[in-house]
């Protein structure tokens, strides 16, 4: 039997973040990177006596979630207590939601090679994170930092409805593509803010009963969650046709050796005990209540992209593209609004932009440069204050040390030639060194005055109008 | 009720507590006169009752996301055995 | 006259015209602890030297005219497990040894506003568990009614320390009792309040549902007076109720004509010693005189209260006291050589047996398998519990039982059988299971002179109802000019 004989089953939990200002039972602020244990006070760090209060925003932001993920949101809702120990859980428990979550029954829609495809969402929950563990590499020992400790997470589980590593991967892009929509999570992957729990399965084609799965946890970059999934499901597969079984497991993924590793000890057989948590009450949202997030919710990836289809006539492809992203969205409006010229914002996004996130690696979130400045750029070149090849160079600019593209040029020098005399000296000069081309332009070789314009150019790190050039040499050549 | 030796170690190490060979007799009688009196409430007739969660009826008492930093971090690693770097020393974890 | 006989409305009354200094106070204090300390044993720390220099403090400002409050240089004794920032808070466990709080608890705080002075932190039963004060790692407080005896518990340190004059008033906590038979035990006044009406916040959790900060006093007055400070809702405990402020001490009428009393026969079984019994009756009888309207009900919830409330106790403190675990402040094993030792040995070193016990029984009704026979069950009969309560309050104001069963009981006595130490709180608890307000005063001694307590329940929120008729039968009756602690027996 061969691979293509086996159905693959993924599921996700995804744990987002919540981008509140605080943590979620205490008022201790949620930023990345602080010095270790600077961001606690005796509620995160469990000190004794101490009781959580629950931060609003984290049920607003929980609530949008699962609005925008078409949940059906909870009327009833509570917070239980989860145990277990581990040195980055300093209550030895933690806050979440058992039985009646906050979101239930949701889906997104991805795209497949057979169309659209909805992915059901099982529940939408809120609960705290965990601290970190650092090692120590004095002592040999581990150190534990509680500053993220109790930062607001909401837990995103989905059916087991992915039927390939590309499928979970689209799912995962939709869904870190939702909450930057509506702002509830800045989904930054490498700082641990979108992660994810993978739950890999495989059946024999045909066969209705689910697998025996695996899990792998924590995972967060889109190349080790594919790599994971890829490698795991050959795993499996091996395993049951050498008439083996696989078991139920959580493994570890270790991105170098490209491997799965068991990872829990076998002794320690888990029991959360979970239970309510008695020093929180009840979470009862209203209809009104539940009705107003609704309303402030923004516009959603697939309206932004009927809406660019429409108004700009852009590609299918390239609004994919760009609502595929809050950020570049975003940054197509408002640069399309400063310049209104939406064409060129497009392009640049699409071609230039995408190339240049892609080669550095870069979420697009983390594009340096405001819509201001790229809008600038764009209106520099409709100005004729600087050619497109000069814009390319700002565009990089704009990555590098981003400031007013007016400013780059003025410094840089870069200030397009439209000085009809000083072009004509420049065409006169470029006429003498190219005896050549002129007699094979006067024989009919069109090219030739290409390639004169490129010397040209070249000539003024280029900086000379193209289009002037153009004319300039045109005339100069009938003379 | 029966509570074997098996079911009380395997409690006991969820709890994360030793229990000696010596005590084991000894906890395992008091757990089970226990359980024996709290089956009490397996007699009550409580059909169609809620649970209840907590002591009141309260509902959605919620915080505002407003940062307040606690005044005095230090004293949160006053009890700290050889706290290094600002942090919980402990033994070494894989993670 | 001896300044530590006096209650805290007396001493109040002495400070505003002046007979009285708060440095005079106490130095009293001080001296009564240094005098019956060692045979009573109730303090685990005491701040006897800060509490003399914050007196002298407090009589600078009022001798300069600053407003210092009306309650400013009262002394007070704080129970062990209520957070005090800066001063060791140990819940008398050696898991908490060396624990000194970051911060301070919210009734910790309202106390330092209105100026009290604490003498010191109390024994107690560790963690709370208990209802002898036996379980403290530190020492074994005695009654100081008769030096053998259990002071009761788990608030034993304070009950104890208000009955021997050394402290003026205390705070207690009361999750099955554990303010109110202690208080019976000692012959004082003890209230644990109305789950929510008192923040918890800094009240190390024993079962969170259940807990109460209460006052125990000399007298009802004082109880009030107390109540009337730490009362109030707090932000940082959103299981405190939000609700209007009342003036505790204004309730005390001393006046019953047309209340309504119920007594339910189940409290007055089996099990129930018969002096206690008598000596209820008489307080009956007397309610009657006042014009109380008495009738006998029944309320057959008491034992399935008792079993539901270990249950669910004991289930939460599983949980609660997981942060307890050797890696940031509390006791750490000296030999280990991974994270689990340090787990393991830690806590099997830093507790005691009854915390173990009850830890291991909470995880086992959480676990799996379990859960639905006993955690889930236990939550409906709480339910069915208040509502048996709501019914009897629909007719009547106040419930009237004994506070528990016998009087305070011999120190090893019972300190061998958990079974029948938690059978001792059969009285007690079905109050916490259903959130209730209760009340204990003293109303009689055996014939050994020990005293016994008068429960009086009400219905929620309804503190001022039960001291009210706790005051009145307090006027009516006396207790405390008739009778005394004559700290006899013991060893020393």
């Amino acid at each position: 039997m061969s691979r293509d004989d086996y159905e693959v089953v993924i599921g996700l939990e995804v744990h987002a973040e919540l981008s509140t200002k605080t943590k979620i039972f205490c008022s201790c602020p949620t930023k990345f990177g602080a010095k270790p244990n600077t961001q606690t006070c005796p509620i995160c760090m469990a000190m004794p006596g101490t009781l959580p209060v629950l931060n609003e925003k984290v049920v607003e932001y929980a609530v949008k979630a699962g609005l925008a993920t078409n949940c059906t949101i909870s009327q009833d809702s509570k917070n239980d207590r989860k145990n277990y120990f581990y040195p980055d859980l300093p209550k030895a428990y933690q806050i979440s939601q058992y039985d009646k979550p906050l979101c239930e029954h949701g889906y997104v829609e991805i795209e497949t090679e057979n169309g659209p495809k909805k992915i059901r969402i099982l529940r939408i929950h809120i609960e705290e994170d965990a601290g970190k563990l650092n090692h120590d590499d004095f002592g040999g020992g581990s150190l534990v930092d509680l500053n993220r400790a109790g930062v607001p997470l909401i837990e995103t589980v989905s059916e087991p409805d992915m039927r390939s590593t590309e499928e979970a991967e689209q799912y995962l892009r939709k869904l870190k593509s939702i909450f930057e929509y509506i702002e509830v999570s800045d989904c930054k992957m490498q700082e641990g803010s979108f992660r994810a729990d993978v739950n890999v399965s495989v059946r024999k084609r045909g066969n209705s009963k689910l697998g025996t799965r695996t899990e792998m946890k924590n995972m967060n970059s889109f190349r080790s969650i594919t790599r994971a999934i890829d490698y795991e499901v050959d795993r499996q597969i091996e395993v049951i046709e050498n008439g083996g079984k696989v078991e139920q497991e959580t493994l570890r993924w270790d991105d170098v050796s490209g491997k799965t590793f068991s990872m829990r000890d076998k002794e320690d057989a888990q029991d959360y005990r979970y239970f309510p948590e008695p020093d929180l009450v009840a979470i009862k949202l209203s209809d009104e209540y539940i009705e107003n997030v609704k309303k402030s919710l923004p516009e959603l990836p697939e309206s932004r992209k009927a809406r660019y289809l429409e108004e700009y006539k852009l590609s299918e492809k390239d609004a994919n593209i760009i609502t595929a992203s809050k950020h570049l969205s975003d940054l197509f409006e408002e640069a399309t609004r400063i310049s209104g010229n939406s064409k060129a914002v497009n392009n640049w996004i699409i071609s230039d932009i995408s190339r240049i996130l892609n080669e550095e690696e870069m979420e697009p979130s983390e594009i340096p440069f405001t819509a201001e400045e790229l809008a600038k750029m764009v209106m520099l070149i409709d100005k004729g204050t600087i050619s497109s090849s000069i814009g390319k160079k700002v565009l990089e600019e704009l990555f590098e040390n981003p400031k007013d593209p007016e400013e780059i040029i003025k410094e840089k020098g870069w200030i397009q030639i439209s000085d009809e005399g000083a072009i004509k000296e420049i065409v006169l000069k470029v006429l003498e060194a190219n005896p050549q081309s002129i007699a094979d332009y006067k024989g009919g070789k069109d090219r030739a005055l290409g390639f004169l314009v490129g010397q040209a150019m070249k000539e003024t790190r280029g900086k000379a109008n193209p289009q002037m050039l153009n004319k300039m040499f045109i005339e100069e050549l009938k003379k | 009720m029966q509570v074997s030796k098996e079911e009380l170690l395997h409690i006991a190490n969820l709890a994360r507590l030793n229990i000696d060979e010596n005590e084991v007799d000894n906890y395992l009688k008091n757990l089970e006169d226990i359980l024996n009196f709290a089956n009490i409430v397996n007699k009550a007739n409580v059909e169609g009752l809620d649970i209840t969660i907590g002591a009141n009826e309260a509902k959605n008492i919620f915080r505002k996301d407003e940062i307040k930093m606690f005044e005095d971090n230090e004293a949160l690693l006053q009890n700290a055995i050889n706290p290094e770097q600002n942090m919980f020393k402990i033994p070494k974890v894989i993670n | 006259m001896d300044i530590t006989e006096l209650t805290v409305h007396e001493l109040m009354e002495k400070l505003h015209n002046k007979e009285l200094t708060t440095t005079k106070i106490t130095k009293a204090y001080v001296d009564r602890i240094k005098e019956k300390e060692p045979e009573v044993e109730a303090f685990v720390t005491s701040l006897t030297d800060e509490a003399q220099a914050k007196a002298e403090e407090i009589d600078k400002k009022i001798e300069a005219g600053e407003v210092v409050g009306e309650l400013a240089g009262i002394p007070i004794g704080i129970k062990d497990n209520i957070c005090t920032k800066g001063i060791k808070t140990t819940c008398s466990s050696r898991m908490l040894e060396n624990f000194v709080s970051p911060y301070d608890a919210t009734v910790t705080e309202k106390l330092n506003n209105e100026n009290i002075i604490s003498l010191g932190k109390l024994n107690m039963d560790e963690f709370a568990m208990g209802g002898s004060t036996e379980t403290s790692y530190f020492k074994k407080t005695k009654n100081p009614w008769n030096l053998s005896k259990v002071p009761g518990g788990s608030s034993g340190g304070s009950a104890a320390a208000v009955a021997a004059n050394m402290v003026p008033w205390a705070l207690g906590s009361d999750t099955g009792g554990s303010i109110r038979q202690p208080a019976s035990f000692c012959g004082v006044v003890g209230l644990k309040p109305t789950y929510g009406l008192v923040s918890r916040y800094g009240l190390v959790a024993f079962a969170s549902s259940l807990d109460q900060i209460g006052p125990i006093t000399k007298d009802v007055k004082d109880s009030a007076i107390l109540l009337n400070i730490i009362a109030g809702h707090d932000e940082k405990d959103t299981t405190s109720v939000d609700m209007e402020k009342k003036d505790y001490v204004k309730a005390l009428k001393n006046d019953v004509k047309g209340m309504k009393i119920a007594v339910p026969k189940e409290f007055f079984g089996e099990g129930i010693n018969n002096e206690v019994k008598e000596s209820l009756e008489k307080a009956i009888e007397k309610y009657k005189e006042l014009g109380a309207e008495v009738e006998e009900i029944s309320l057959d919830i008491a034992k399935y209260s008792l079993a539901t409330y270990y249950i669910i106790a004991c289930a939460e403190a599983s949980s609660n006291l997981g942060r307890f675990d050797g890696i940031r402040y509390t006791y750490r094993t000296s030999e280990f050589k991974d994270l689990k030792e340090i787990y393991k040995k830690s806590r099997s070193e830093g507790f005691g047996a009854e915390v173990k016990r009850r830890i291991i029984l909470g995880t086992y009704v959480l676990s799996s398998g379990y859960y639905d026979a006993y955690y889930k069950k236990a939550q409906q009969v709480r339910t069915l519990v208040t509502n048996e309560f709501n019914k009897a309050f629909e007719k009547y104001d106040v419930i009237l039982t004994p506070t528990s069963p016998t009087t305070a009981f011999g120190i090893g006595e019972k300190s061998n059988n958990p079974l029948e130490m938690y059978l001792a709180d059969i009285c007690t608890v079905s109050v916490n299971i259903a959130g209730l307000p209760g009340i204990s005063i003293p109303c009689g001694v055996d014939s050994n002179g020990m005293p016994i307590g008068m429960q009086l329940i009400g219905n929620k929120f309804c503190e001022e109802t039960i001291l009210n008729v706790a005051y009145t039968f307090e006027q009516a009756t006396k207790f405390r000019e008739n009778c005394k602690p004559e700290f006899k027996g013991g060893a020393k």
